[in-house]
């Protein structure tokens, strides 16, 4: 095969792993080649976009605000969003509450939503660290938040995936809900980071 | 150790959290889409669950956990399930590495 | 026949989480053993992790909860507000009264 360049590398022994499953799949007659190309364009269709569109309607719309934080999926469903195999739990900040979404065992995320999770997110220290001392985590990401605010970590242990609400900030008076989705960031969703009214946030 | 699955590591110290991203390699977004397939999800025909994905991952040793990247461990352990579930025989697997691995070879040549 | 235990718990019950080490998948992480939080919610009923890694049906399906536990209960060191949170997803079947 050929890397980015076009100069031939060899597969490596999991690469070699990868179309010899992929290929014996097929001549079972289990799945398919298209299959496998549809779900790849699928699964790079899905990104931080979409969970940027549902928190931006549930900032304009108390209505949906309180859809989202009693069924999550539902949610989603409701803005004509493909959440297929999803169970959502939404959890909001606020001024009293500032929450944060870690998978300790293995990298559970809300992937049908917000599509591939980031790679530190599944990295050892992130994992380790996350659910013992969230505040010195979210200080490497270079949010500070005061004592007075409650840190809530959540680790997705099971069947549930969970999505952060923030709060919207200040200086978004009369932001259309357009305008209020591009300060959203996946960073914001995980809760290692929070919206900026003002420019871009300092991360994806 | 195991009392406590080296895969269980909430609370185990570590060091600083390296905010990097990962593109994405085609051979990792097929891994990733077979899991999908092979679960029933988006018309698949549902063969494994992620509870067996996770477990096989549990199962390497912890030195090969470190050592194996994320999706090198997914196709390992979609492997190992497909080989636990009887879909494809150990013998299967090693006749289709060798072909593939020969029309590679094969290809550059 | 029934596939479904019925919930033995509602949001606020004080719970235990057992002291087991298995072996075997498991989806109650080591950190949280032994500890005691209370019950956030019922998400559902599931079946078993335990059960379906090995092939089985993982029924009858047990009642899923988040359940909340003070970061200054978990880890003695604890360096952080006093009402710092974790909340995880416990399984019925690993969870006692406290």
């Amino acid at each position: 095969m050929n890397d980015d360049h076009g100069r031939y590398q060899p597969l490596s022994y999991f690469q070699l792993m990868e179309v010899s499953l992929r290929e014996l799949l097929v001549e079972k007659g289990i799945l398919s080649e298209e299959q496998v190309h549809a779900t790849v364009q699928d699964m790079r269709s899905r990104g931080a976009e979409r969970g940027a569109a549902v928190v931006a309607r549930a900032w304009m719309d108390p209505g949906f605000k309180a859809r989202l934080l009693a069924d999550g999926t539902k949610a989603c469903q409701e803005l004509g969003l493909d959440v297929p195999a999803l169970r959502l739990i939404a959890v909001e900040n606020t001024p009293a509450i500032h929450n944060m979404i870690v998978c300790t065992l293995c990298s559970c995320y809300p992937r049908m939503l917000l599509g591939l999770p980031p790679e530190w997110y599944k990295s050892r220290p992130y994992r380790s660290r996350a659910v013992r001392e969230p505040r010195a985590v979210l200080a490497e990401f270079g949010l500070a938040l005061p004592d007075h605010v409650q840190v809530r970590v959540h680790d997705s242990t099971a069947d549930m995936r969970y999505v952060v609400l923030p709060m919207r900030p200040a200086g978004t008076d009369g932001w259309s809900e357009e305008r209020l989705a591009g300060i959203v960031t996946r960073d914001c969703m995980i809760g290692v980071a929070v919206p900026r009214a003002a420019g871009a946030a300092p991360r994806p | 150790m195991i009392e406590r699955g080296h895969h269980d590591m909430g609370g185990m110290p570590a060091g600083k959290v390296e905010p990097v991203e990962h593109d994405y390699e085609e051979w990792e977004r097929r891994v990733d889409a077979l899991m999908i397939l092979l679960s029933g999800i988006r018309g698949g025909n549902k063969r494994m669950t992620v509870d067996e994905l996770r477990k096989n991952i549990e199962a390497l040793p912890p030195e090969a956990y470190e050592k194996m990247s994320y999706y090198e461990r997914w196709v390992t352990s979609i492997t190992q399930t497909m080989i636990q579930r009887g879909v494809i025989t150990t013998e299967e697997l090693g006749r289709k590495m060798q072909e593939v691995q020969a029309r590679e070879r094969d290809g550059a040549a | 026949m029934n596939e479904t235990v019925q919930p033995s718990f509602k949001p606020g019950d004080r719970v235990i989480v057992r002291k087991a080490w298995p072996l075997g998948h498991i989806r109650t992480p080591h950190y949280i053993r032994g500890q005691v939080g209370s019950i956030e919610r019922l998400c559902g009923s599931f079946p078993m992790p335990e059960e379906l890694a090995q092939q089985r049906s993982g029924l009858p399906a047990q009642p899923l909860y988040r359940v909340r536990f003070l970061q200054r209960d978990v880890w003695p060191d604890y360096r952080g507000g006093a009402d710092d949170a974790l909340e995880v997803e416990i399984f019925q079947h690993w969870l006692d009264p406290a």
